[in-house]
């Protein structure tokens, strides 16, 4: 029987941190005193916080006990079609924790040069890499990035003289671009894709009108396929006086290759977690760097760091600036690791990593196409979108055979995302992925598809090899527990 | 997941091709989800209703459905004023899988009576779902 790298293991119990441990043990301790010793100031005195009696080697074993319960990139295949899940060099990690880098104090920009240049410079790869103008690196995150794009496009249209009230957004766009719009004053207005899964500019041209700001387009879309028509679709909404947003989150099929100020885009963020190797996942810190053409600079999130005949400055002096996004210059940490990895890859490589995500995502598709249902039978670009269609006369469904796949040691694709597919699984294995690798989960997945029909129930109790069976989220979700 | 001819379609209520029902009584009509779409969404976790007042023009967004699967948006298939919403449903939103039909999540006051009349029938319905 074809299995994947998933095997039943020893896993250890760990208790919560206040149920273990006994009254008076310690991890620290005190030194001789050597001074005498003094009453505290009485304003100082309160109920002390209830910590856990812990020693060092308790305190060790739950974290490290915790940490083997967990699931990364570093595990192993993580195949999350539209989240990018792909690995990131450790080179980036040591840069970044380089002492001049990692205690460089944001309060002393003057003594920083090097920090300045670092930032400056990545916004100009940024630039470079995107075919755009001007870049702040401010935004924490993409959806924060979607908003200072969604603010300036406010802003821009502010000064033109006439605030317009809606925005169009794809059924195939990102999940948060409504939101972001929403929160500036725009109101979303759905738009379907065509039947091939890609925007047809008729359905532009019947919505764009003057009270429209424009179109929030994601390009590869989260079908991953390319939006063709982008020509045609940002030549409308120019035409009626609208600006283009763009989407980067897909941008890891499409770097060096896409010259998206050329597409017609006006604003667009990247997603430095999903394209540019840094950490992912976990609540953050992220980055959603943002990329603009020159007629939306004057909007750009300040301080502006710029280049001077002395070297580099911060320029806060912009009227039409929509003010700062984030604390200091963004999270520079985050932003230190996705300069180490476009430098060391360099143009060659970030466009050659874009070819093999592309190939990897493609081999897969290819090789399971007569095994699940393909939403779209088109070329498609780094991920593509399966269904459970042929699986319904088993009864089984995309959650069962996602279940099964944590069996056999893979996180699971993304499922039920895009919507405009019903029981999607959207697979993104990315470049990183060696083609035995993709072998042996393309076999696991035909595995499981033959026990589908075969065997459904053995996948409708999946997993069945993990600390903890099939979670029963309906219940977690009506009736949480938020406490322990 | 059910298959089509699994499917509960009654007769009694017209459909919307976003998969809402419509049902008139008297002067208003209560919309609801159809079973399709019930079954398509898994188990719904949270509702979130509209406001009793709010004027939806047809096709508008009227409120959210959240399952375990996905959040997904509630289509107006007419346009009109909302009288009452189903309050029933913010407690226990499993109503809605239950019994799709019984458990209606608006009631509507209608602007435009013949927009009832370009609704689908069960057999146009149907035909929709078969694709």
């Amino acid at each position: 029987m074809t299995s994947g790298p998933g095997m039943s293991g020893l896993i250890l119990e760990e208790a919560l941190l206040w149920e273990k441990g006994k009254k008076g043990r310690s991890a620290f301790s005190m030194p001789q005193q050597d001074v005498p010793e003094a009453d505290l100031d009485a304003s100082l005195l309160g109920a002390a916080p209830d910590f856990p009696d812990l020693g060092e080697v308790d305190v060790v074993r739950h974290y490290t006990r915790l940490s083997q319960w967990n699931f990364g990139i570093d595990t192993g295949l993580y195949p999350l079609g539209s989240c990018t899940m792909k690995y990131n060099p450790k080179i980036n990690e040591r840069l970044a924790a380089t002492p001049g880098i990692a205690s460089a104090h944001p309060l002393l920009p003057e003594l920083s040069p090097g920090m300045l240049r670092i930032l400056f410079e990545l916004q100009q790869f940024l630039a470079a890499i995107t075919g755009m103008d001007a870049v702040s690196l401010q935004p924490a995150a993409g959806a924060q990035g979607e908003l200072t794009a969604m603010l300036m496009f406010a802003a821009y249209f502010r000064e033109q003289g006439g605030q317009r009230r809606r925005i169009l957004i794809p059924d195939t766009a990102h999940g948060t671009n409504p939101a972001s719009a929403a929160l500036c004053g725009f109101k979303p207005v759905p738009l379907r894709s065509g039947p091939d899964g890609i925007l047809d500019p008729a359905t532009v041209a019947a919505e764009m009108d003057e009270q429209t700001a424009g179109i929030m387009l994601t390009n590869p879309n989260t079908l991953g396929l390319f939006e063709e028509n982008i020509r045609a679709i940002t030549d409308i909404v120019h035409g009626a006086g609208g600006l283009v947003y763009g989407d980067g989150a897909n941008l890891n099929a499409v770097m060096g290759i896409v010259d998206f100020k050329r597409c017609g885009v006006d604003a667009m963020h990247l997603n430095l977690h999903k394209t540019f190797s840094t950490p992912h996942g976990g609540g953050g810190p992220g980055a959603g760097p943002v990329c603009v053409v020159k007629r939306l600079e004057p909007f750009l999130p300040v301080p502006r760091i710029v280049k001077t005949a002395q070297g580099y400055d911060l320029h806060s002096d912009a009227p039409a600036s929509i003010g700062r996004m984030h604390a200091f210059f963004g999270n520079v940490s985050v932003l230190v690791r996705a300069y180490g990895y476009i430098l060391s890859m360099g143009p060659q490589f970030l466009k050659k990593a874009s070819q093999l995500a592309v190939l990897n995502a493609v081999y897969v598709r290819e090789q399971l196409r007569d095994t699940l249902e393909l939403a779209y039978d088109r070329p498609s670009l780094h991920e593509s979108v399966f269904s459970d269609k042929r699986q319904h006369a088993f009864k089984v469904s995309t959650l069962d055979m996602a279940k099964r796949l944590i069996d056999h040691g893979y996180h699971p694709p993304t499922v039920y995302f895009p919507l405009v597919v019903p029981g999607a699984i959207m697979i993104e294995p990315t470049e990183t992925e060696c083609k035995e690798d993709l072998d042996r989960f393309i076999a696991v997945f035909k595995e499981i598809a033959r026990e589908a029909e075969t065997d459904g129930e053995r996948l409708r109790q999946a997993p069945t090899r993990t600390k903890v069976r099939r979670l029963d989220e309906t219940r977690a979700a009506r009736t949480p527990c938020l406490i322990g | 997941m059910k298959e089509i001819d699994e499917l509960d379609l009654p007769g009694d209520v017209y459909y919307s091709s976003d998969h809402e029902w419509a049902r008139k009584e008297g002067e208003t009509v209560k919309i609801g989800i159809s079973d399709y779409a019930q079954d398509q969404l898994g188990d719904i976790v949270f509702i979130e209703l509209p406001d009793v007042g709010t004027v939806f023009e047809r096709g508008e967004e009227f409120g959210t459905l959240e399952s375990v699967k996905a959040v997904s948006e509630v289509y107006a298939p007419l346009s009109g004023e909302v009288v009452a919403v189903n309050t029933d449903l913010v407690d226990a939103p499993e109503l809605v899988n239950e019994a799709p039909y019984e458990n209606w999540i608006i009631e509507l006051r209608p602007s435009d009576e013949d927009e009832y009349d370009e609704l689908l029938s069960r057999d146009d319905y149907l035909a929709v779902l078969q694709g």
